[in-house]
């Protein structure tokens, strides 16, 4: 069985006046249907760029400059607009980071909520907000027939990603993507979200892509991990086992950086230097000039390697499976 | 244990907004507009000794940073007093003010809204010591040089602005702006919150290795109990502008008393825990324009009884060195 969503080689750049920014430098991954992705990266490692290519939503003079993007086995590249509007929201939806930016401040929720339904079915005024009464109380929102007439501007940060989840999951799509949605809330109101998103999700059958910085957030529900760095995919595999053994040495080091694995005041594992800028990758792994592995193979771009139990990496000098961290 | 460096005695700090124009005109016909009243600290007191990092740890609007402001003499509080090294900061005449505003530095959050981005760096560490008299004019450029070496900069950055670095690289010109001051105790705002992983066990590193060599005291602000139990000794807890506990790192972490402390440490996110159901606290945070009567917790305290509804917990010592603001801890 193909996979719901199977991106292949998939490179974003925007051109600039000084060069050209390879925001996505040929990313490969698939997610299955119900499968929670994690995908994980620094700032600038261009995983929020991969989500928002997956709904086609790099605007110009951003362009897709290679691969395909397969979603139920049909490539969503070159699409017309008018197509891509009816899949989004109703086949693949998007929670943002930040729900200000996406909620229309000068609109009521239940007309935003009632619109997004009505823009892909044709239901009676009354059952799609009945609907969008339904959908919020899912969500965890209290006495949610009052919420219906509030403005964005009168919920907390918390609320507002609710009513952002409630819409993505109003058509229950077959594929959400959601783009860091928990960045900016306290962690009591985070753990709240993580675990409605993560029923909501398990019952509708919803595959999802979570995008992310924080690798600690990932490995409490996440099924599988892609590690992404300076536009690239350089590892990823289920879970427990990237976590756990990681493979390439950035994974290692990102693991290494997190607090709370070391004895309190002792000296962090810190990746040497700086991620390289976008717009003038290193030739081979770009990962090199910070790893303490490279050497002179790592001059050419190492290639994706496949790895028992259904691991990839792109690295000349992986890590054995066997050498657990610490 | 020797005298505090810093000494916060009660210290409270109510923001008041008056209505606008317009709510006062809509008042005129309705019941009338009122002023509203933020609380953003209650009560809080609690002192750092020398050569200690206490945490203070809190969700958004608990008033960390306010305390912070406090701290540092940038804001006055409505009562209470701040007390550094014995001397109230509220009464301190112009030259002791000015001595003691050298000594207490901060490190903000953003250094992208905290450094001038008109003033190349070398101006943005080297103006205040020249100010305060601390380097001759002359020997400015060398001062700065060796500010930036000991927080990992190239000495070439000082002719760079702010807007040519990276995140971590501007947390680091933030630091070394404060280390410029010879300070002898610090007020850390969220140092490293807008830092991505990597870059923050860099900056975190810098801060316990200048730490270690400089010995100072520092107050730690962050909502990251990760980063707090990696760096503090000793962890306060703020929840709607009230200490609810005061721990030492290792016992807060080993063992939380307060259910909102527990729930802090239980949502966590932590890299051991694969695969878990999420058992999140209930509620939202209360408006800190209308908190909750009796303990603020009790709405979403999974423990609440009848008299966390109506009555305030006192602070109270319950092991040597530890306190907590719980009724639980009076039951058993």
């Amino acid at each position: 069985m193909p996979s719901l969503l199977a991106i292949d080689g998939l490179k974003v750049q925007f051109p600039l006046r000084d060069g050209i920014v390879r925001a996505v430098d040929g990313v490969s991954l698939a997610v299955d249907a119900g499968e929670v992705l994690g995908l994980v990266g620094e700032s600038g490692s261009g995983k929020s760029v991969t989500g928002f290519a997956v709904l086609g939503l790099v605007d110009p003079p951003g362009r897709i400059a290679a691969g395909t993007i397969r979603f139920r086995g049909a490539d969503l590249i070159g699409r017309p607009e008018a197509e891509l509007r009816r899949m989004r929201g109703r086949d693949i939806a998007m929670v943002f980071q930040d729900p200000l930016m996406t909620l229309n401040p000068v609109l009521r929720i239940d007309t935003q909520m009632t619109e997004a339904i009505t823009a892909h079915e044709r239901v009676s005024a009354r059952a799609a907000r009945a609907r969008a009464r339904d959908a919020l109380a899912a969500v965890g929102i209290a006495s949610p027939d009052a919420r219906l007439f509030a403005y964005p501007h009168q919920l907390s940060g918390g609320m507002r990603q609710r009513v952002a989840i409630a819409i993505a999951l109003l058509h229950r799509p077959a594929l959400v993507i959601a783009d860091e949605p928990t960045t900016a809330l306290d962690v009591t109101i985070q753990s709240q979200i993580v675990a409605q998103m993560q029923a909501l999700c398990a019952d509708a059958g919803t595959a999802l892509i979570w995008i992310t910085h924080d690798l600690a957030l990932i490995s409490g529900f996440a099924d599988r991990v892609a590690v992404m760095y300076a536009g690239r995919i350089v590892e990823q595999g289920p879970v427990g086992a990237v976590l756990s053994a990681p493979l390439h040495p950035y994974t290692r080091g990102l693991i290494g950086s997190l607090l709370g694995g070391g004895a309190p005041g002792a000296p962090l594992a810190q990746i040497p230097g700086l991620p390289p800028s976008p717009m003038n990758l290193p030739p081979g792994c770009a990962f090199a000039p910070r790893c303490p592995r490279a050497d002179a193979t790592c001059a050419t771009a190492p290639d994706n390697t496949a790895h028992p139990g259904g691991r990839m990496v792109r690295c000349w000098h992986p890590h054995a499976a066997l050498e657990t961290v610490a | 244990m020797s005298a505090p460096v810093i000494a916060i005695e009660r210290v409270s700090k109510r923001f008041v907004r008056q209505p606008g124009l317009a709510e006062r005109a809509a008042g005129l016909i309705t019941d009338g507009a009122r002023a509203s009243t933020v609380q953003a600290l209650d009560d809080v007191t609690f002192s750092i000794a020398e050569r200690e990092v206490v945490g203070l740890v809190g969700e958004s609007g608990c008033g960390k940073s306010t305390l912070g402001r406090i701290v540092v003499n940038a804001i006055p509080a409505t009562t209470g007093e701040v007390r550094f090294r014995g001397a109230p900061l509220a009464a301190l005449d112009p030259a002791a003010r000015r001595e003691t505003a050298r000594q207490i530095q901060m490190i903000f959050q953003d250094p992208m809204a905290s450094l001038n981005p008109r003033m190349r760096i070398g101006e943005i560490v080297g103006e205040a010591p020249r100010v305060h008299g601390i380097v001759h004019k002359r020997e400015t450029a060398a001062y700065v040089d060796k500010l930036l070496a000991q927080v990992g900069l190239d000495p070439s950055f000082r002719d760079r602005y702010p807007h040519q670095l990276s995140g971590g690289q501007r947390a680091r010109v933030g630091i070394a702006r404060a280390l410029a001051m010879r300070p002898a105790f610090l007020v850390c705002d969220e140092p490293v919150a807008a830092l991505d992983v990597s870059i923050q066990a860099q900056v975190l590193n810098l801060l316990m290795r200048l730490r270690a060599e400089l010995g100072l005291a520092c107050l730690f602000i962050s909502h990251n109990l990760g980063v707090v139990e990696h760096i503090a000794d000793r962890v306060v807890i703020l929840y709607l502008g009230r200490v609810v506990e005061i721990a030492p790192n290792a016992e807060l972490f080993r063992a939380p008393n307060h259910p909102y402390t527990q729930a802090l440490l239980a949502n966590a996110p932590r890299l051991d825990t694969r695969k878990r159901r999420f058992a999140p606290i209930k509620g939202e945070l209360p408006s800190p324009f209308s908190p909750p009567s009796g303990c603020h917790f009790h709405p979403r305290c999974p423990a609440a009884m009848e008299r966390c509804r109506s009555e305030r917990p006192p602070l109270k010592e319950i092991a040597p060195g530890r306190f907590s603001a719980c009724h639980l801890n009076a039951v058993s």
